[in-house]
């Protein structure tokens, strides 16, 4: 067995009131069975998604984020969705631009009656980010471990790969 | 955080429902130990929490041990959350310091891994009882109901609908976009299983509808824009100009009659009779006012004619007449704008619109209506013969995955009639193709047993071919259906001289932009979504908009009167309540911190987000704003909150998911 195979990815997932939790919910009603890794959280819309609510879930331990609005020109408060899209776009090149792979965030739209496609989907991102490998985001746990705790050539180590070293 | 938050965690078993998969007893213990520093007093499990033993439950702990937040680990909350919080308000509690967390439809009945379940679970409750921290108490925004109810659709439905509230004292306005209310059922001749005659039941409750007091009759109208929330929605209707002044108009049909342009009338004949280009499309059409059809009338498309204003008795001809939007203010919406036929066209090997005598269920039904083309007559595509052998096939479009993979459910009743009245009025041999006989309605069965006796021919199988080409002796000039007899287990060339198709029912061709305006879905196959599929068959997920008749699935008579009545019904109770609590989930300014950049009021679909050009502020209007929330995500200030979903809410959760808060003591200790 991999290293991937292995790794059990955790997952925010961000879903509207109105379509996503209730294909959700749908999921679970017809018993459509999909991997543990993903926790929800409800909003009333994608478009209440502060990009920053997906860099904290990140930061904060998260290996990947999922966010799911319903289908462009079905929201349910009309066009909210577009404007939840255009911040995903930017959020992308801004984790592009932190050095974190942009696949790690993805939006899916499923609509109420999409029960099997959103079980499928969180398969789908479960499985590349289980494939990514853990995100390892630096926190200042991880970081003392990285450095051993001396902190002096932590520039060093922090760029240089090991291969390259030895 | 709050640090007086005395939290309860009450964890349901469901049964086995959730239990089967999560070890519940050791969730609430985990609890109960490990989020006590996060406030938990109190965590217990319990076999069905939302019974009143399981809610009397919470209601002890909250007043006994002084419970000040509530955390539920059950269903959905769309299913219980109402529950919980009614029952945390009897006892003293603010109904939304209750939060569920659903480890039912997202945990257990998902999952089949018991322990990752069991994980998943903890964190769903780590991430309520971080969230239930932030919560504050919050009042509902009671607004007032407008009397008004707009009913969308004039078939049988939407007539009972409006009869049902317009008798009740209140005003209705029922719009239809063809000329004339009745819809399909208008088109029919009898109706299963009673065979009593279609227009005889229906065009008294027309009448009541076109001359009620309270009920305004809108139709050659649409409905184009909607505005507002439930108990004050504003609806922008369109009015296609009929060129009849309905003021003046007696509805003598001298018009149609002078009229010398005739038009084969797609709609209402099924394209086997005519109409002319001013018209009413049946005799007994309510509203009575006839309609010029621009496109067809000799005036409007040559310059000369105007035979039907030279005739008219009253001067009610009015080429002039344009369209007209006006707006109405109602308080609840029902749609009931029915179904479309199934195009037997997209099955070409069924050979409908290329083998003359291969005719649609509409057709039949206008071929045997008294008021039809043919007088009632049942006669060849050739207008004179009689059919000695008639075929007729059901599922057409329907249990299908080609097409459609529901039941029309209506179908084999609507065949079994086909089959008497040709019996009735021709005498011919029938044969039925079916591939399950599904009659479970009163009196349904008993129809069927009837056609039995009266000799008609069943065949078990789905039809694989209608074809001309004749190959065995006897099938020249027929139509011969290509089948396999399942019962008798082979393949059967069955020569007949007519073949009906019985199509399926479909979701209106536009049924998805309809649902955009209203702002309602569609299921995966076009049907509107109820709000619950068993117990909340006609109300939406939008607040003040109901659903009746086929709109929401194929069915018959007798249940789109029931869900029409049924949708008056809780429209009525509405109205009677006089007004409405709202969630309180709004957004806020805090005038403060607002820097004046009006990034939001352009994001507000819902305009409901005023500038202030003295203070150089920005407000929102509590009654307009949904509660989306895109502002307050796009507040570069943080100027914006909302409630029941604030930043500080969601942030909690998330390190709630993530555990987070279960590091802390140890990183504290250490």
């Amino acid at each position: 067995m991999t290293d991937s195979e292995l790794f059990e990815p955790v997952i925010i997932g961000f879903t509207c009131n109105w379509c996503s939790y209730r294909a959700a919910d749908l999921a679970g009603t017809a018993r459509i069975k999909y991997p543990p890794n993903v926790r929800l959280i409800r909003l009333m819309c994608s478009g209440r998604l502060d990009p920053t609510f997906v860099l904290k879930a990140l930061s904060d331990g998260a290996d990947g984020v999922m966010i799911t609005g319903c289908h462009p020109g079905d929201c349910h408060y009309l066009n909210q969705n577009y404007k939840a899209l255009r911040r995903y776009r930017l959020l992308r090149r801004v984790l592009t631009q932190l050095g974190i792979e942009p696949e790690r965030v993805q939006l899916v739209w499923a609509s109420a009656a999409e029960g099997l496609q959103f079980a499928e989907e969180v398969l789908r991102i479960t499985e590349e980010i289980r494939a990514m490998g853990p995100l390892n985001w630096p926190t200042s746990q991880n970081l003392d471990e990285y450095f051993d705790g001396d902190g002096v050539d932590a520039p060093e180590k922090m760029l240089v790969p090991e291969e390259v070293k030895s | 955080m709050n640090e007086e938050a005395r939290i309860g965690v009450y964890v349901c078993h469901c049964g086995s429902n959730i239990a089967g998969i999560v070890d519940v007893e050791n969730v609430a213990k985990w609890a109960a130990e490990k989020l006590g520093h996060r406030g938990v007093v109190i965590a217990r499990d319990y076999k069905f929490m939302c019974s009143s033993l399981g809610q009397e439950l919470i209601e002890k702990d909250i007043k006994e041990l002084g419970l000040t937040r509530i955390v539920v680990a059950a269903c959905s909350p769309h299913l219980h959350e109402k529950t919980f919080r009614t029952a945390a308000e009897r006892a003293g509690l603010n109904p939304y310091l209750c939060e569920l967390v659903s480890i039912r439809e997202q945990v257990s009945w998902v999952h089949t891994d018991k322990i990752a379940a069991t994980e998943k679970a903890k964190a769903a409750i780590s991430g309520g009882v971080e969230r239930i921290i932030h919560n504050v108490p919050l009042t509902p925004l009671r607004v007032p109901i407008d009397k008004s109810t707009l009913i969308v659709g004039g078939g049988i439905a939407g007539i009972q609908a409006a009869l049902e509230i317009a008798d009740a004292g209140y005003k209705v306005y029922l719009v239809e976009r063809e000329p004339s209310v009745g819809g399909h059922m208008a088109q029919f001749d009898k109706t299963f299983p009673t065979l009593d005659c279609s227009a005889c039941i229906l065009t008294p409750k027309m009448v009541s509808a076109g001359t009620h007091p309270n009920i305004s009759m809108l139709s050659w109208a649409e409905v184009t824009h909607v505005d507002g929330y439930v108990g004050n929605f504003t609806a922008t209707i369109h009015q296609k100009p009929r060129y009849v002044k309905t003021d003046l108009c007696t509805g003598c049909g001298i018009c149609q009659e002078k009229c010398p342009k005739k038009v084969i009338d797609d709609v209402y004949e099924a394209g086997l009779g005519y109409r002319k280009a001013i018209y009413t499309p049946f005799p007994q059409a309510v509203p009575k006012f006839p309609v010029l059809d621009k496109p067809n009338c000799t005036y409007f498309q040559k310059g000369t004619c105007k035979a039907c204003e030279k005739f008219c008795p009253t001067d009610a001809i009015d080429f002039t007449q344009k369209d007209e939007y006006f707006d109405v203010k109602v308080g609840n919406i029902i749609l009931a704008t029915g179904y479309d036929l199934f195009d037997a066209r997209r099955i070409p090997q069924y050979g409908f619109g290329r083998l003359a005598n291969v005719f649609s269920s509409l057709e039949f039904e206008r071929l045997s209506n008294s008021a039809g083309p043919t007088g009632g007559t049942v006669v060849l595509r050739d207008g004179v013969t009689t059919p000695k052998t008639v075929g007729i096939i059901h599922c057409v479009g329907s249990r299908d995955r080609n097409y459609n993979n529901y039941c029309s459910s209506i179908c084999c009743m609507q065949s079994l009639k086909f089959a008497h009245l040709v019996h009735e009025r021709t005498g011919a041999e029938v044969y039925e193709f079916y591939i399950d006989m599904r009659t479970p309605a009163k009196g349904y069965d008993e129809f069927y047993q009837r056609l039995l006796e009266e000799g008609t021919h069943f065949i078990r199988g789905k039809v694989a071919e209608v074809t001309d080409a004749a190959r065995l002796p006897g099938e020249e000039g027929k139509l011969i259906i290509q089948v396999e007899d399942t019962l008798v287990g082979k393949q059967r060339r069955i020569p007949v001289d007519m073949v009906i198709l019985s199509s399926g029912l479909e979701p209106r061709h536009d049924a998805k932009e309809v649902a955009r305006l209203f702002g309602i879905s569609c299921s995966a196959d076009g049907w509107y979504i109820e709000r619950h599929p068993k117990l909340d068959p006609v109300a939406t997920m939008t607040e003040g908009v109901f659903i009746a008749g086929c709109v929401q699935g194929p069915k018959d008579i007798p249940a789109s009167v029931v869900q029409g009545a049924a949708a008056a019904a809780r429209v009525l109770g509405r109205i009677q309540q006089g007004e409405i609590a709202l969630e309180p989930v709004r957004a806020t300014i805090n005038a403060d911190n607002c820097s004046g950049c009006r990034i939001c009021n352009d994001l507000c679909p819902y305009s409901a987000i005023v500038f202030h050009e003295d203070k150089m502020v920005s407000e929102v209007n509590p009654a307009l704003c949904q509660g989306c929330g895109t502002c307050v995500a796009a507040c570069p200030a943080g100027a914006i909150s909302g409630t029941c979903f604030s930043d500080e809410q969601i942030m909690a959760q998330i390190e709630g998911l993530l555990l987070l808060n279960l590091k802390q003591p140890e990183a504290a200790v250490s």
